[in-house]
């Protein structure tokens, strides 16, 4: 193996050599060790140097060794997301074979390869696969969970969770160590204790195999809750009862206070999941608070707490997915306060695009350790298997929504059973437990895990091709597309409020109360805490209210700010529609004495000369041309306002009134006028303000728009008569007329698009 | 809704006086006798309830819409039929029947049945929020409602609160009556269109 840097000495080259040979001494367990062998024992002698020939200068040289594994982990990334990419060019393909399903067969195909080529296929890794992929899925999983929907159904999900996957368990368990017994000579060595230990692993529900396939049938929400919330909870159980059967298998006997202990375990193993995740999450949340002068890092707290949350709680032997949920969930509502929008998008598209490489290369090895093998197959086991599992799943999901239902107010029906008991389907983490365990106190490990493999393929392809034809066979209720409307938000609250009054006043301390207790609490002491400034104290109404109007302005820029916009915003009413009628004569042409004229002409002053006063504090920043930034709603707002006075202002000055010099008076006023010049050199600079409202200004800026929309509104108020007409006619006169050259030139500045955006000026919603 | 947590079964007073109310808000009978010695309990044992009474409730300082759930508890519309105007103090009859309106559904009613509940429900938060009584919720009621629920936000609610409240009112003429010309006006939201903009309310929690 030759040697590519440039050689100044031979220290150098002692050094360098020296280096390398530590760099690439011997790699620890990883997939990849099974196939060549990376030690050169060749290598070694060279490593020292001593004895160094003079040979010709390496102009290009091949060295693969060194960089091995960085290679092979990316080739196999960019492999999975070919083949993602592949799927969804092929129309057919994909609307009918669910992804997962597809990546398995590829898998398949690529240790079919590897194998014919000779090597030894690359297995999926318990270790990595634990540590590496699967964190990504399940933070993606927690942070964008729907909490509201989550704790409502909290009873029936830990039912179904806890119960259920203990009934499967037992149940397959129990059954097969009967069937076993039964057969006879082949199967006899396996013990109880193996098959409790197997029915435990075959059990669980498998989040990202659900994930997979709930994602592309958009079934309604309380079903893809009520399976993905057990595919997550369950995880405690599995622990427990794995480590239980685990560790007694070699002792061969349980007894009762091994049992009693277990109960106590998971409760540890649980609690003390959420609790280290609830830690975190705090922790993040509250770090997230001085984050305003750096932004940039802000996903990397998210993603670095939530890890070490995982972590932290598996160096205990706690639940690592109740942890990460726990921490994904607690810190949300917080650090989306604190965070830029910026932030925000990152973080979202980048847990998504971990989450799907994870679960594509998931599927992918899970393909490709089948063809690895090692594979011992036997008829009896593995068919019972299939047929345990599957009657254990829907008498459990049966006999529990039968109890569940008693306490429920929205009932589970029997479609909705259906789906639930269909849903539950297995998938890596079974595979990855049984592959971690010990061959030799575990004889019949391979038949284990061909047992698994033949229940994964099936729950996967079987189930998973045909849950999509079944639900719209059974029309189950799918997901409903709507985005959440202001109306909603308002009247949930209210109702919320309400029926904690209605408690309140039955003298009965139910669940309203409680979350109303909770909420307080939560605003009183831990806002205050955990997010900066003054957005500690928006109230959720507010908060959702300007979410919708930043989302809003975001759609209006990115339709190019002249279409119509999206459906959801009530674009065909506006104001004028909903305003209580004014009396008829200030619809018509305004009949203004020349008093009056006076008056509301210095009202307009005074407003545009805050205006001023507003807009000139925001020159001091830095400019960034980037509408995304943290200020463009209030950007906008401001926008909106200045188109509106303007407006005003052009509709008043002309008005074909009576006073034929007014229109004049009024250009000659505003001509010599030094305010309305400084305005206009104000307003120049206002195309080019794109604050950084990131830095110091942002905690502040939520004061200010108020403030600004305070003073804005007053004088609005004052005029009462002069509402948003439609400027047509006066902008006809403004094109004609050559000497509203200085108007036109301020009408020109206010509007950053340019002219032609004007004309689309009222279609727009009215949005203070 | 409220699951009322069935107390120690005492001898019932008045056994033929909660039959026929059991009969009309379909509590059960240990439902009501709780809720009548709640309403013994408020009332210091008088006849009949008044709004003080419910202001003393420690818990409710706290809400935000506390007066309106209040004067729901007076308003006649919600306890008789074709009732007008508000009165000074109810009577165990109508505190039960104000109740009844919270009351978790049956077990097996069809579905007529729910979705005449969920209209009761509905039409109960449409008198609250209607206080005028003229059978539409104007821009000036609903802006109070907005007001009220961001009442303890200080400043800083009472200015978006009217943005809020028009933006809302906006979302449902559009959604109820589709485009409209510019001189038309759209007068308050009617019961109908309440009932189209709650479709996805979900008021069993």
């Amino acid at each position: 193996v030759l040697i590519v840097y440039s050689l100044t000495s031979k220290e150098d080259v002692l050094f360098r050599c020296t280096v390398r040979q530590r760099y690439i001494s011997p790699d620890t367990g990883t997939g990849h060790g099974g196939s060549h062998g990376n030690k050169d024992p060749g290598y070694a002698k060279n490593g020292n140097g001593t004895t160094y020939s003079k040979k010709p200068f390496p102009v290009l040289s091949f060295d693969y060794e060194h960089v091995r594994l960085p290679f092979e982990i990316s080739l196999w990334v960019l492999l999975a997301s070919l083949m993602k990419l592949g799927f969804h060019l092929i129309p057919r393909v994909s609307s009918i074979v669910p992804e997962s399903c597809l990546l398995i067969v590829v898998g398949l195909l690529v240790g079919g390869l590897i194998k014919l080529v000779g090597e030894d296929p690359p297995v999926l890794e318990s270790k990595i696969f634990f540590f590496y992929l699967l964190p990504p899925i399940i933070l993606d999983a927690g942070y964008f969970m729907p909490i509201r929907q989550f704790t409502e159904n909290l009873g029936t999900i830990l039912m179904f969770a806890v119960v259920g996957t203990l009934w499967n368990s037992f149940f397959v368990g129990g059954l097969l160590y009967g069937v076993c017994q039964l057969e006879g000579h082949k199967l006899a060595y396996v013990d109880l204790l193996s098959c409790l230990l197997f029915g435990s692993i075959i059990s669980a529900v498998d989040p990202v195999a659900v994930l997979a396939v709930f994602e592309e049938i958009h079934i309604n929400e309380l079903l893809h809750i009520l399976v993905f919330g057990e595919s997550l909870l369950n995880d405690a159980v599995t622990v427990v009862l794995y480590h239980l059967f685990e560790e007694y298998s070699s002792v061969g006997l349980i007894t009762v206070t091994d049992v009693f202990l277990g109960i106590v375990c998971f409760l540890v193993v649980s609690l003390g999941g959420i609790v280290v995740g609830a830690i975190y999450g705090i922790l993040a949340a509250f770090t997230s608070r001085f984050t305003s002068h750096t932004r940039v890092i802000e996903p990397l707290f998210v993603f670095v707490y939530s890890y070490m949350a995982y972590l932290s709680a598996e160096v205990f032997h706690l639940s690592g997915i109740m942890a990460l949920i726990a921490c994904g969930a607690v810190m949300r509502p917080y650090v989306e306060a604190n965070i830029s929008h910026k932030s925000h998008t990152t973080i979202k598209y980048f847990l998504k695009m971990w989450s799907s490489v994870s679960d594509t290369l998931i599927f992918i090895f899970l393909g490709v350790s089948t063809v690895a093998g090692p594979h011992q197959w036997n008829w009896t086991f593995v068919v019972a298997t299939l047929i345990f599992c599957l009657v254990a799943r829907v008498l459990g999901v049966v006999g529990l929504t039968f109890v569940i239902n008693k306490f429920r107010i929205v009932k589970l029906t029997s479609k909705d059973q259906f789906i639930i008991a269909y849903g539950g389907l297995r998938g890596a983490i079974a595979f990855s437990l049984v592959y971690l365990l010990n061959p030799e106190h575990f004889p019949m490990r391979n038949m284990f895990l061909t047992a698994i493999i033949t229940v994964i393929f099936f729950t996967v392809f079987v189930q998973g091709m045909t849950i999509r034809p079944l639900v719209d066979l059974l029309a189950v209720k799918k997901k409903q597309e709507t985005k959440r409307s202001i109306n909603e938000e308002i009247h949930t609250q209210f109702l919320d409020h309400l029926l904690t009054g209605i408690e309140d006043i039955c003298g009965h301390y139910g669940h309203h109360h409680w979350k109303d207790k909770l909420n307080r609490f939560n605003k009183k002491y831990v806002k205050k805490c955990l997010i900066a400034g003054e957005r500690s104290k928006e109230p959720q109404l507010i908060a959702f209210y300007h979410k919708m109007e930043m989302k809003q302005a975001i759609e209006l820029v990115e339709s190019g700010g002249g279409s119509k916009l999206p459906s959801a915003l009530p674009s065909t009413v506006s104001m004028q529609n909903i305003q209580p009628k004014k009396p008829s004569q200030d619809r018509a042409l305004p009949q203004l004495s020349k008093a009056r004229e006076e008056e509301i002409r210095k009202i307009l002053r005074t407003n545009l000369q805050r205006t001023r006063q507003r807009l000139r504090s925001y020159n001091r920043h830095t400019l960034i041309a980037d509408p995304y930034e943290d200020g463009w709603n209030e950007m906008l707002i401001k926008r909106k306002k200045m188109k509106e006075l303007e407006k005003k202002m052009n509709n008043y000055l002309t008005v074909p009134a009576p006073p034929p010099d007014s229109p004049t008076i009024a250009r000659a006023r505003l001509a010599s006028d030094p305010q309305a010049w400084g305005l206009k050199s104000v307003t120049e600079s206002i195309p080019t303000i794109k604050v950084d409202l990131a830095s110091p200004q942002s905690p502040e800026s939520v004061n200010v728009v108020d403030e600004f929309s305070k003073k804005g509104s007053q004088p609005k108020e004052e005029e009462g008569g002069l509402t948003m007409k439609v400027p047509s006619p006066a902008k006809q006169r403004k094109d004609k007329t050559p000497d509203e050259e200085p108007q036109q030139r301020l009408m020109r500045c206010l509007s950053d698009p340019g002219p032609a955006a004007e004309e689309e000026d009222e279609d727009e919603p009215f949005l203070p | 809704m409220i699951t009322i947590v069935m107390g120690s079964f005492q001898s019932l007073p008045d056994d033929h006086q909660y039959r026929t109310l059991s009969q009309k808000t379909g509590f059960s009978l240990e439902q009501i006798a709780i809720l009548h010695n709640r309403f013994k309990q408020l009332s210091q044992n008088e006849e009949t309830l008044r709004r003080d009474d419910l202001k003393t409730i420690q818990d409710l300082e706290s809400n935000p819409i506390r007066s309106q759930i209040i004067e729901a508890f007076f308003d006649s519309r919600n306890f008789q039929k074709e009732g007008v105007g508000s009165v000074e103090e109810i009577g165990f009859e109508e505190f039960l029947t104000v109740m009844s309106y919270f009351r978790a559904p049956p077990q097996h009613i069809t579905e007529e049945q729910r979705e005449e509940m969920r209209r009761a429900k509905l039409r109960f938060l449409f008198n609250m929020h209607d206080t005028d009584n003229d059978g539409t919720i104007t821009l000036e009621e609903y802006r109070h409602v907005v007001e009220e629920l961001l009442s303890r936000s200080g400043a800083l609610g009472r200015e978006t609160a009217k943005g809020i409240a028009d933006a809302a009112m906006l979302e449902v003429a559009s959604i109820s009556v589709g485009p409209m010309a510019p001189d038309e006006f759209y007068e308050g939201i009617t019961f109908e269109h309440f009932l189209k903009v709650c479709k996805f309310v979900h008021l069993y929690a």
